[in-house]
């Protein structure tokens, strides 16, 4: 125990250097998974023919173990931060996809006929009724895909990717306990104290009549 | 003001309406009802181009809907249904305010609306406005339903079942209510319903329909005194063929006198 507080002591800059990194990564990742998983989501519900097809892809993505797929990345990317990043980000889309697609698909229908039959544009009907009402599903969809996101991103650090899993897999490597500890009680702090927050802005972003 | 010409429908190859003919005139409370599956309400979804016919035109003020922009058509045409649909994530007053905002009607205009609407229907504008849909009961729930599809003063509204869904004191509370507003507002109201008793109850003229025609075309009165065929006479059910006869008859007699003790009671109570 006393080893484990000196190694802290002696290497906290380090371990916050790694943290910072470990929460860089996850976040350009789980951002970029956003932005690009939620205007797909909404695309799907306008073309139900094909919305099949592509979360059934997005789906086999999700399938490939973590590990091969940052492997994979080597021979197209190389090694390194980036390609760690776009291995989570291929990651934090299915969460998000998911569940962008199925909340405004469970928008009663009866709400989005009435909107229309009141006179709104396709446009208002999603901005003004569709999505607000889903509001709360997408953004679990968001908390998940950051919490898995921050927990795979222990393994960027085998190709190069930096972040907590430096600490875990050269203390496993060099038989140094407390390093190992270091990581790992970091990495699940994180992904705690990201479950906090992104529940938080969930509960904020779900309109004031929907919240129970 | 409404007028189908030859007016058809078929989905999937299937004819839902078999060219229908129909003339609804300004300010009145017309009903359409029928078995399900009769075309009901796919002939009033027509009227505000939720659905477009085959073949056929329909005319609002003497102009084809099918020449216009649907959603300036839909703005100028209130709209209920029986699902109520208020939306959960506006305010009452939102929701209100939905189809003037639409519009951009001046806000002061549209909050001076909404409380005139509210008080309309026995709901305290201070008290209702910044609730939420789910914190009311049923009934309170679709008389906002009903005041927001008036909200923009459209001179014509499409009613799809709206009481059906209440429990029975609810839905005669709201029948009376609604009488009685359309007494004072003189709407052009497109009712659809499969109640007897409530098209009976509510209509200025009754439209019967079976598997996508019209039966027979008329008032309430004359539907009971001469039934077009036997069809009619089956749907109608002979006990209330007799019962209502006998009531319309009776009443007839005493319109005057209801109508003076109305004006005595108190305006749309709060449940």
């Amino acid at each position: 125990m006393s080893e484990f507080i000196e190694f802290i002591l002696e290497r906290h800059s380090d371990i916050l250097t790694v943290i910072w990194e470990h929460l860089y990564i996850s976040f350009i990742a789980v951002i970029a998974g956003f932005i690009v998983a939620i205007p797909i989501g909404i695309l799907l519900t306008r073309m139900t023919s094909i919305s099949t097809i592509v979360i059934g892809m997005v789906n086999i993505i999700q399938t490939i173990p973590t590990l091969a797929l940052l492997g994979f990345m080597i021979p197209l990317i190389g090694i390194g931060t980036f390609p760690a990043i776009v291995a989570l980000f291929l990651y934090s889309i299915l969460p998000m996809l998911q569940n962008t697609y199925t909340g405004i698909r469970g928008v009663d229908p009866a709400m989005v006929e009435a909107a229309k039959g009141m006179g709104m544009t396709d446009f208002q009907i999603l901005f003004k009724v569709e999505i607000p009402m889903s509001i709360s599903l997408i953004m679990g969809g968001f908390r998940t895909a950051t919490i898995y996101t921050i927990s795979w991103a222990t393994l960027a650090s085998l190709i190069g990717g930096g972040g907590l899993g430096y600490l875990v897999f050269t203390g496993l490597t060099i038989n140094n306990k407390s390093m190992l500890l270091a990581g790992a009680i970091s990495a699940a702090l994180l992904a705690v104290l990201a479950d906090f927050f992104t529940r938080r802005i969930q509960k904020l972003a779900t309109p004031k009549g929907l919240r129970n | 003001m409404i007028r189908f010409h030859r007016v058809s429908k078929t989905i999937n190859e299937t004819p839902i309406i078999k060219g229908i003919d129909l003339h609804i005139h300004e300010g009145e409370l017309f009903v359409i009802i029928g078995p399900s599956g009769c075309g009901k309400t796919t002939a009033m979804k027509m009227i505000n181009r939720l659905i477009n016919p085959t073949s056929g035109t329909i005319e609002v003020n003497g102009e084809d809907i099918s020449q216009k922009d649907p959603v300036q058509l839909r703005r100028g045409i209130g709209y209920v249904i029986q699902q109520i649909a208020l939306f959960p994530h506006m305010t009452i007053a939102q929701n209100v305010a939905l189809v003037p905002r639409l519009k951009k009607t001046p806000a002061n205009d549209i909050q001076k609306r909404v409380d005139e609407l509210l008080s309309m229907v026995g709901l305290d504008p201070e008290s209702y406005k910044k609730r939420y849909p789910s914190e009311l009961s049923g009934g309170q729930q679709q008389r906002v339903g009903v005041i927001r599809a008036m909200a923009a003063e459209p001179p014509i509204i499409l009613m799809d079942e709206p009481f059906s869904a209440l429990d029975p004191i609810s839905r005669e509370q709201l029948q009376d209510e609604f009488v009685r507003l359309q007494q004072t507002i003189k709407k052009t109201i497109v009712f659809v319903t499969h109640d007897m008793d409530e098209a009976l109850k509510i209509a200025d003229r009754i439209c019967l329909m079976k598997e996508g025609r019209i039966v027979q075309i008329d008032t309430p009165i004359n539907l009971l005194q001469n039934p077009a065929d036997d069809f009619v006479v089956e749907f109608i059910g002979s006990d209330r063929l007799r019962k209502n006869l006998r009531e319309f008859n009776i009443s007839s007699r005493e319109t005057k006198v209801t109508e003076l003790s109305n004006e005595k009671l108190p305006r749309g109570g709060v449940t």
